[in-house]
């Protein structure tokens, strides 16, 4: 059975073109950059191309820097702790100021300086969805503020956030910002010229990179202690042997990004609008948050008296892969943070199915994901005592 | 953590085969007309339990013969995950052919067990063992429609973990006989706690009316409250106090007159049981460090521990060595 992969936010397909350019890094080209020997110098010329490509992608300045680590995970947890030591732990300010549906890479740092003194502060989003600057401004104050870490886009609704406003208030007012763009790179316009964030993380596997590789940005001036020490790589902000390849499949999956994003914004969007439009039709569906104010591939959608969990069951076992934000289906039985700090009601919360686009996603694939789920709900609804 | 933790999303791959099945072929679905049922000689019962907004609900129908309160056939209709919905077919198959009697026997333990593929390999794991309480519930709900009777005095016990069915007395008792001093220790003595762990403390999957942390507290401070009381009216004869406190009085006279000798020569001996025998006490002990082997262990000096407790406590004191 052909399968039809619609999980994109969870993780993407390596395009081609960049499993192609990494492959040279994994046999011939194997040396490390460090070394002095040819070995060492000849992937240089490959490392500072992705570099260019990484600081084109996002329009980061000469000056700045984008440090090569792990994930986004590993770039969030930098900024947080690396922000505690230098000015929590210090005595110089004493907050953090962070929203209630960040990623748990985010959530659970804050919750870490928290326990070694920090005082978190977790916004709430309004009804839209969304993180209001006029409730951040009235929460940031340059005498005990350290840092606003807020995420770009949401990975469980896909709804944008206003970091440029956002990123503003906080630098006229002598705040570091912070913003985990892991959903954002290649949905949208993500332009640190534009938006005047500190520090900014991403991941190449959300885009059509490797698993295994991201990126830190921190810009101009603005200085963290390396939450790996060791050698000089990265000017000694992230020690750790370069992963050349990871490095250079990152780079070329930025660019392609970049460059598909006219494709993501028309295109994608078509045919995510279309789902949701064939998702809309069946009774009983609501999608949650308006589709201007998400990112062009995301869908969230709640399908009365179809719980969650047996939904992306029964869409696998048709071939669909899907992710669920319902409370049943994750490991840990905990509420899904973003239902309750949107304050859907807890109906939906047992029943949301998130799909996700790619663009490697096709028509027919769309067709296929329909049929699947016009059966799947009528099955389940057959089961369901709540449904009429 | 171990080796088997650290590949995460396993969640699907650890149901049983029949759980797959039964979620996708489910043999039970659907309702029962009354039509239906006095085709089949019986009286239809309906009973819903759960709700949506909880994530979990079922309707299960029953065709019961009122001459024998035979369950003639059961079915359901249910919202909720693969687990749910495999739990609620299971739980019909098991109340068909019972008595209504006989179907309150069934727990979520006895479905969880039928829906097995080999005897010692859990159907569903741990996190999910509550998604199969529903399909205990609806039966305690339809038993008490067809008795016309409340569902509470269906219940003989207060349980507390609902998937493990540990009642509230177990825990208590374990706490006192076995001092337990934490949560983790009940749930290695009960498996109270260990699925979805909504009984350990406010703010879980579920709500409960009892939590382990809260049980655990009051315990402890009642078998404080006893033992401060125990101390202030010490005179109390060895044979009017109950096991619990006669545990604690042996041990302290060991403390006070045995123990400071045998530690002195490198031995120890531990209390392993006290039971009554013919109205005696016997005291099960066994020796450590130099004790162990030496030959007046079974002579001179369990005359001297004996003699000990029976002078301090009750001359009906017996102490075998084991």
């Amino acid at each position: 059975m052909e399968r039809v992969y619609l999980d994109n936010n969870a993780t993407t397909i390596v395009d081609p073109l960049v499993r192609e350019a990494m492959e040279p890094f994994a046999c011939e080209m194997y040396g490390n950059p460090n070394s002095l020997h040819e070995f060492g110098t000849e992937v240089h010329p490959y490392m500072r191309l992705a570099f260019d490509r990484l600081y084109a992608g996002i329009n980061a300045g000469e000056r700045d820097d984008i440090f090569l680590n792990g994930c986004a995970t590993e770039g969030n947890n930098t900024v947080i702790k690396g922000v505690w030591y230098d000015l929590i732990r210090t005595g110089k300010r004493s907050e953090i100021v962070t929203t209630q549906v960040e990623h748990p890479c985010v959530a659970n740092a804050c919750t870490f300086v928290e326990s070694l003194g920090a005082k978190v502060v977790r916004l709430p989003v309004n009804a839209d969805g969304i993180v209001d600057p006029d409730l951040l401004a009235k929460h940031i104050h340059p005498d005990r503020t350290a840092l606003v870490s807020i995420m770009w886009a949401n990975n469980e609704t896909g709804l944008v956030f206003p970091i440029r406003e956002l990123a503003r208030l906080c630098r006229e007012r002598g705040i570091l910002f912070h913003t985990d763009a892991v959903q954002a790179i290649g949905k949208l316009a993500v332009d640190v010229a534009d938006a005047p964030v500190d520090f900014l993380s991403f991941s190449a596997h959300k885009f059509h990179g490797p698993k295994g590789v991201g990126g830190l940005y921190v810009r101009e001036g603005r200085s963290l202690p390396p939450l790996l020490h060791g050698g000089e790589q990265m000017s000694g902000h992230r020690a750790g042997t370069v992963n050349v390849a990871g490095l250079v499949g990152m780079g070329l999956a930025m660019e392609l990004a970049v460059k598909n994003l006219g494709y993501e914004t028309s295109e994608v969007r078509r045919l995510r609008d279309r789902l949701e439009d064939a998702l809309l039709a069946i009774d009983g569906v609501s999608v949650i948050g308006r589709r201007e104010l998400r990112t062009p591939n995301t869908i969230l959608a709640s399908v009365e008296g179809v719980e969650g969990e047996a939904f992306i069951w029964d869409l696998n076992r048709g071939g669909v892969a899907a992710s669920t934000g319902s409370a049943c289906a994750s490991e840990s039985l905990e509420p899904n943070p973003t239902f309750v700090a949107m304050r859907v009601s807890p109906e939906l919360a047992h029943t949301g199915v998130r799909l996700s686009l790619s663009r490697f996603t096709t028509e027919e694939e769309i067709d296929r994901t329909i049929d699947v789920i016009r059966g799947s709900v009528k099955r389940l609804r057959r089961i369901s005592p709540a449904a009429r | 953590m171990a080796k088997n933790d650290l590949i995460g999303g396993t969640l699907w791959e650890t149901y049983s085969r029949k759980v797959n099945d039964r979620m996708t072929n489910p043999r039970h679905l659907g309702e029962i007309t009354e039509e239906r049922a006095a085709e089949l000689g019986g009286r239809l019962v309906v009973a819903d339990w759960g709700a949506e907004v909880c994530g979990d609900a079922i309707r299960a129908w029953w065709v019961v013969e009122a001459k024998t309160n035979r369950i003639l056939d059961a079915t359901f209709k249910t919202f909720g995950c693969g687990t749910a919905i495999a739990s609620s077919d299971m739980m019909c198959e098991l109340c068909i052919g019972r008595t209504v009697d006989e179907a309150l026997k069934i727990t979520n333990i006895d479905v969880e067990k039928s829906l097995r593929d080999a005897a010692d390999t859990a159907a569903i794991p741990p996190q999910k063992m509550h998604c199969s309480v529903m399909a205990y519930d609806v039966i305690r709900k339809a038993a008490s429609l067809y008795k016309g009777v409340a569902m509470d005095s269906l219940e003989e016990e207060e349980i507390v973990c609902q998937c493990a069915r540990v009642s509230l007395r177990t825990i208590k008792d374990v706490i006192r006989i076995n001092d337990l001093t934490t949560v983790e220790d009940i749930t290695r003595y009960t498996k109270a706690g260990a699925f979805c762990k909504s009984c350990i403390r406010p703010g879980g999957h579920e709500s409960r009316t009892h939590y382990l942390v809260d049980i655990l507290r009051d315990t402890r401070a009642e078998m404080d409250r006893e033992r401060a009381k125990a101390v202030a009216s010490k005179p109390k004869s060895f044979t009017e106090m109950s096991l619990i406190q006669r545990h604690r009085a042996v041990e302290q006279a060991l403390d006070e007159k045995v123990r400071p000798s045998l530690l002195k020569d490198g031995g120890n001996l531990e209390v392993v049981d006290m039971k009554e025998a013919d109205g005696r006490t016997e005291v099960h002990i066994s020796y450590q460090g130099a004790c162990r082997g030496c030959a007046s262990a079974a002579t001179g000096t369990l005359a001297l521990i004996e003699e000990a407790l029976q002078k301090e406590l009750d001359p009906g004191i017996r102490v075998v060595p084991v």
